[in-house]
């Protein structure tokens, strides 16, 4: 046979092997508006990059006459890649495919690109649309996935992670994307759950539809199981996309520095931006925009918590990561959800070598039965854990009310920022006026004979004597009292001058955050 | 669904309310979680509630029955267990609200001691 002959051969066992589980199933995952594996392969990276690994793999099941089947690929596709000239692995299981259910052989192509992208130190991208376990392959499915958890566990902080959920992703194949760094969803396409609707039914006898359950706004609003929530498919590719230019390949490098570019300031000017009471609200993440390159910012989880604001922006041309209360949505408080979501977030930076920005400004921890039954302790010292262990550059702006456990959360100078300015509105104190004054002049306001008249004047005064940041000040507590209007210049000098920075940090195996 | 929600935090028009922490009162807008959370109720010992989804399949004791701390009061069958409920205290059954076969929710009123 001579070498046309055997690349005939090859052309054909690869077109066998391409067609997936055929045109009567592509029509069907088309019908309910999906894309196949292999078009959201070719969709999210660089024309002609993609590079196939183990298209000839077969399944392994031996049981039930599944050895008389041939499943193509056995129902996932892996291999690498270039997004905008970023190296990637990637794998997309095929829901043509027997459900794109995992056997042993699937499972064992996905670690093995796994393997892979930590060899070669790059981000994983991994596409879910998945039945879940084969069942006729039994315990076989089920070390599988084992193994994927493994690898998820072990890359964590070495390589960025993302998960992409374009199906169903239910029973414990969710717990791969759990312990992922960034998780996307796209409305009407994405389901995660443990237990499904139906079970819940029979068990329970509540009912409730999938999409409720565990459709892609349940996760982006209410669970913050997910980072992204797109409504196209094409949407959720713009978007990986995007995140990939702002993160480094792996924990060993930075991300891609960009040309510096001044933000739009006639559309966002710091100046206008926040007004001073401190009881009024305005959009944080227009301040966030004043200050960054093109008044680009690419926030995270969005819609889970939305009283605190995360994302990445880039400032002279470096990705930073900012944390920033959001007093537009419960006055910018830390509780259980907004602690969770900084926490993660803060250590993602740190992993991956991305200085912090934080902007302050809070009211304290909400209030609520609700909030201490849920473990508000537990939960909120997490962002203390976060912020004190981060070694990234961490730069903090308080911009207006910093108070009590609050200021001490936000990246305060006692956590070890690098850097903290207050703008001159800021006000660095225990608590508000109106509760210090109540508490401190308790007997003064009692006994007065007209104790509303006393008391305002009392808050008067705590106001005038406490409510700014000089008493923070004189005691070297913020490092210097800026104009809102010298952010930029201020973080762009802080992130220049700590590109060096190294921290030692005591030895030990791992702490033990409160998870 | 989703369109109502998302939209409320990107158009022009809020609908802010108050928030009051340490005395002072923020306007600011509300999550759904928020709005959403339940009050709390304060547990009422005289009234025994399902911990679990389920079917009762037995009961052992009716109104102005004496039972001591541990008796036996009904069986509770969910999730394909037999769960044996236990009397927490010991007093004189009130009211009984389910009767044998009957499907029950979490937190339903199984029974009431006096």
């Amino acid at each position: 046979m001579g070498l046309k002959r055997k690349t005939a051969d090859l052309k054909k066992r690869m077109r066998e092997a391409i067609k997936g589980g055929g045109s009567q199933a592509i029509k069907k995952q088309k019908a309910i508006g999906k894309k196949t594996a292999r078009e959201r392969i070719l969709s999210i990276l660089d024309a002609k990059s993609f590079h196939e690994y183990d298209l000839f793999v077969e399944h392994a099941g031996r049981d039930f006459d599944m050895d008389k089947k041939f499943l193509p690929g056995d129902g996932v596709i892996t291999g690498t890649g270039t997004i905008n000239g970023h190296p990637v692995c990637i794998y997309a299981q095929d829901f043509t495919v027997a459900g794109g259910s995992l056997g042993w052989a699937h499972a064992k192509k996905i670690t093995k690109i796994m393997d892979h992208a930590m060899k070669l130190k790059t981000p994983i991208i991994g596409i879910n649309d998945s039945g879940g376990a084969r069942i006729q392959e039994g315990v076989n499915a089920l070390a599988g996935y084992g193994e994927i958890f493994y690898r998820n566990t072990q890359a964590s902080g070495v390589i960025p992670q993302i998960s992409v959920i374009l199906g169903p992703c239910a029973g414990g194949a969710v717990y791969s994307p759990a312990l992922t760094d960034f998780v996307f969803v796209v409305e009407g396409v994405s389901k995660m759950f443990i237990t499904g609707p139906e079970v819940i039914k029979t068990v329970l006898g509540e009912e409730i539809t999938m999409e409720e359950l565990g459709g892609a706004w349940v996760h982006s609003e209410t669970t913050g199981n997910a980072h992204f929530f797109a409504r196209s498919e094409e949407e959720c590719f713009d978007q990986i996309k995007n995140l990939i230019s702002f993160i480094p390949w792996n924990n060993d490098k930075t991300a891609e520095r960009f040309p510096k570019k001044p933000p739009k300031t006639k559309q966002y000017n710091i100046d206008d931006i926040m007004p001073a009471d401190p009881r009024q609200p305005y959009d944080v993440r227009d301040v966030i925009k004043s200050i960054s390159d093109d008044s680009e910012f690419f926030e995270i989880q969005e819609y889970f918590a939305a009283n605190i604001v995360i994302g990445f922006a880039r400032i002279a041309g470096q990705t930073v990561g900012f944390v920033a209360n959001q007093p537009l949505v419960l006055a910018g408080v830390l509780d259980v959800d907004s602690s969770d979501k900084a926490a993660r977030f803060i250590r993602y930076c740190d992993s991956f070598n991305i200085p912090l920005v934080t902007l302050v400004d809070l009211p304290g921890y909400l209030p609520g039965i609700d909030q201490e039954h849920a473990g508000v302790i537990r939960h909120g010292a997490k962002v203390l854990y976060a912020y004190s262990e981060a070694t990234v550059p961490k730069i903090t702006v308080i911009m207006r009310k910093a108070y009590g456990g609050g200021y001490i959360a936000m990246c305060s100078h006692h956590l070890r920022a690098d850097f903290v300015c207050a703008w001159p509105t800021a006000e660095i104190a225990v608590m508000g006026p109106e509760g210090a004054a109540n508490i401190i002049f308790r007997n003064e306001i009692k006994n007065a004979e007209n104790p509303d008249e006393i008391r305002k004047q009392k808050i008067k005064e705590y106001k005038d004597k406490f409510a700014n940041p000089y008493v923070a000040a004189a005691y070297g507590y913020i490092d210097a009292v800026i104009e809102p209007k010298e952010t930029r210049s201020f973080l762009i000098h802080a992130l220049e001058i700590s590109s060096q920075k190294s921290q030692a940090v005591p030895r030990k195996k791992h702490g033990i955050p409160p998870f | 669904m989703s369109e109502t929600k998302i939209s409320q935090t990107t158009t022009k028009k809020m609908s802010y309310k108050s928030l009051l922490i340490e005395n002072i009162k923020y306007r600011t807008l509300l999550t759904e979680k928020y709005k959403n959370k339940k009050p709390y109720v304060p547990k009422n010992e005289k009234v025994f509630q399902a911990f679990i989804p389920g079917t009762v399949t037995e009961i052992f004791i009716k109104p102005k029955k004496r039972v001591k701390e541990g008796d036996s009061l009904l069986v509770l069958e969910a999730m394909k267990m037999r769960n044996v409920i236990m009397s927490p205290v010991s007093g004189t059954i009130k009211s009984v609200y389910v009767s044998t076969g009957e499907r029950v929710k979490k937190n339903d009123i199984l029974l009431e001691f006096e």
